[in-house]
């Protein structure tokens, strides 16, 4: 296990307000705290309005905060430009979203190498073989060739976290990840994330709303008006969690458990 | 190398495949507009080319001639002194150009003229048993005369030669006077009648022309006309025919001569022809300005329908830049597949027009082809204006906001 010097994410008293300046101006989040370290598994709850989004568009470097300090890998990124936050964008980050968001003109497999081919201009064969091997461990392996029209919601969200994973970045934001599937397929996909989580050396995120799954997390964040609520570990999980990790086949396990 | 833009061409090749019905109907609005750039630009340099063409062909690109005469006042009018006076202008005698012979090596010598050829022309009457014909006469050395106007390849009949008592004279003055090669006519002028001898007739192209023409050697006219060892005209053709303004001013300044461009013969068809181009690059303009207009709306429409992808595309660390030549290529795709079609229906459109539409004679009117060169330097510009009209899309979808995309 290496120890990085610098928290993986770390937000000091963060703001955020919109409409500044006009009659409607509104401030969203009211000075948030936190770091999340390398390995974490964090839910972040919270009921509607209370700033969940805004803060993963924020963590996930797709808004900028109004105050405040927020370090990625030691690094701050209040105050730098559109390409140097894209530039982060794409080295430290995957994300998976509540609609799946695929791109529907791509296959499974087209659209887990998009990453890769952004990043290299071309889809490498280690690229490819990468993607290939991400698609079946989330259990795709016969749809890779398949347009997400052709696909179930689950199926198309298990692409969409073979995609976030594929480039291997240190933190993995997904934004309520099963808010659209049904009870079966939201168990499935959540139960692959853990999977995921305990086979990489990644650090998840995960919006939700449900508090079942919020339950199988390491720990939970609570949002409440844009304060945070509550942020503890989780006790009651650790059955679930230690289970799937001594089950994986360890073909991608790199060491973070 | 061959990476180059490798994201940015797969992700433009499949938004365009995805809104097949729309990237279609562009591609086919652009394939028409070339077609009929490109349709217009053969036919009207075809018919332009052409008409100079059969113009030049046969006449001078220059010609000099003697100044006229004028009337000099008797008395030039003193300082406040009212002059009542009537000038009759002067009846013009067929005169020489003083000192031609001079003239011919020293014009002959300029870098411009590519040939030069004295001619005695004058009115006289072909007679021929009852048959009397008012005819143009014109005495010229042959080979001199064949190099302005092509003479030996107008010939329809016997083979051009002049000799003492020989002559060549045009089509319908030939059927009207009943004459065939080797027959013999009689030309009467003011005060001298000779006989000649039919070597050849010829078509000029123009039906008057050929009713008219008699060509005799140029000492026959002379002494036919009353002028020897004159010539009333130098007739001069040019190696660049657009030159021919130029050369006519500065010979004007250098000598005293009456010097006419054929521009200023055909001052009407100068004209009509400048209409023309001016008339076919608005057509092409306009068109070009309707390609631009249709490319970008639909690459509007598509970035509107593409938020989200882009927003997604923007989170996953695509930049603002790739974002932004993913349209400006495929305005580039759209164009340049566009217009490879245009040019082909236009090759199409040409061939049909040079197989199908034919003069009362049977023969085509004129001929058009469409150039090579033409033809890529129109693609090209339309694969420009592809580029030119994703500009404004593609930058709408550069800036877009990725987390407001995402959110739609």
């Amino acid at each position: 296990m290496h120890v990085a010097p610098a928290p993986l994410i770390e937000l000091g008293d963060i703001r955020k307000s919109y409409n500044i300046g006009q009659p409607t101006e509104a401030e969203v989040l009211h000075g948030l705290s936190f770091r999340v370290e390398r390995g974490e598994f964090v839910a972040l709850i919270g009921p509607s309005g209370s700033g969940k989004s805004t803060l993963l568009n924020i963590v996930g470097l797709l808004e900028r905060t109004t105050a405040g300090s927020y370090r990625v890998l030691g690094e701050e990124m209040s105050g730098m430009d559109d390409a140097g936050l894209t530039l982060r964008r794409r080295t430290t980050l995957g994300f998976v979203f509540q609609f799946h968001h695929l791109l529907p003109a791509f296959s499974a497999l087209e659209n887990v190498t998009l990453p890769g081919l952004m990043r290299e201009g071309r889809v490498s064969s280690r690229l490819l073989e990468r993607a290939r091997a991400l698609l079946t461990a989330v259990g795709l392996g016969q749809a890779m060739d398949k347009r997400p029209g052709e696909l179930s919601g689950g199926m198309q969200q298990r692409v969409a976290i073979a995609r976030a994973l594929v480039l291997e970045p240190p933190l993995v934001l997904a934004d309520e990840p099963t808010g659209n599937l049904d009870r079966a397929s939201s168990d499935e996909v959540f139960a692959l994330l853990r999977d995921m989580h305990a086979k990489l050396d990644t650090s998840f995120i995960v919006v939700t709303h449900d508090p079942r799954l919020a339950a199988r997390c390491d720990r939970v964040i609570e949002l409440v008006d844009g304060r945070i609520e509550r942020d503890e570990a989780v006790v009651a999980a650790a059955p679930h969690s230690e289970a799937t990790r001594r089950n994986v086949p360890m073909g991608h396990a790199r060491g973070c458990s | 190398m061959l990476d180059v833009l490798g994201f940015e061409r797969r992700v433009a090749v499949r938004f365009l495949r995805e809104g097949r019905m729309q990237s279609l109907l562009i591609i086919v609005g652009v394939a028409a507009g070339v077609a009929v750039v490109a349709y217009i630009s053969a036919l009207i340099s075809g018919l332009q080319s052409n008409t100079l063409e059969k113009t030049l062909g046969a006449q001078a690109h220059v010609t000099l001639r003697a100044l006229d005469d004028v009337v000099t006042p008797a008395l030039a009018p003193a300082p406040g002194m009212d002059v009542l006076a009537q000038t009759q202008p002067r009846a013009q005698r067929p005169r020489s150009i003083g000192n031609w012979q001079a003239m011919v090596p020293l014009l002959e010598a300029l870098p411009a003229v590519a040939a030069v050829s004295p001619m005695v022309s004058g009115a006289g009457l072909a007679v021929r048993g009852e048959a009397t014909k008012s005819i143009a006469l014109m005495g010229v050395d042959l080979d001199r005369y064949d190099r302005i106007v092509h003479l030996r390849s107008k010939v329809i009949a016997g083979q051009a030669r002049l000799g003492p008592g020989e002559s060549v004279i045009g089509r319908e003055l030939a059927d009207d006077l009943g004459l065939r090669v080797g027959d013999r006519f009689s030309l009467v002028t003011g005060t001298v009648t000779e006989s000649l001898r039919v070597t050849a007739l010829v078509d000029l192209g123009v039906r008057d022309l050929n009713r008219r023409t008699v060509i005799v050697p140029l000492r026959a006219a002379q002494s036919l006309l009353g002028l020897p060892g004159g010539a009333t005209t130098l007739d001069l053709a040019l190696v660049d025919v657009w030159a021919a303004q130029a050369l006519t001013d500065e010979l004007e300044r250098r000598y005293p001569y009456k010097v006419e461009s054929w521009q200023e013969a055909n001052a009407q068809l100068v004209s009509a022809l400048n209409a023309q181009s001016v008339s076919t690059a608005l057509i092409r303009g306009v068109v070009m300005i309707v390609v631009v207009l249709g490319i970008a709306s639909v690459l509007v429409v598509s970035v509107v329908q593409k938020r989200r992808e882009i927003g997604i595309l923007r989170a996953m660390g695509a930049t603002q830049g790739q974002v932004l030549r993913v349209f400006l290529l495929q305005g580039a795709i759209v164009g340049a597949i566009g217009s490879t079609l245009g040019v082909l229906l236009a090759a199409l459109l040409v061939w049909l027009f040079s197989t199908f539409v034919r003069g009362s004679d049977g023969l085509p009117l004129f001929t058009i082809a469409l150039a090579p060169g033409l033809a890529l330097r129109i693609a090209a510009l339309a694969t420009l204006c592809g580029v030119l009209a994703a500009v404004a899309p593609a930058r709408r979808a550069a800036a877009l906001d990725p987390a407001q995309a995402i959110r739609m």
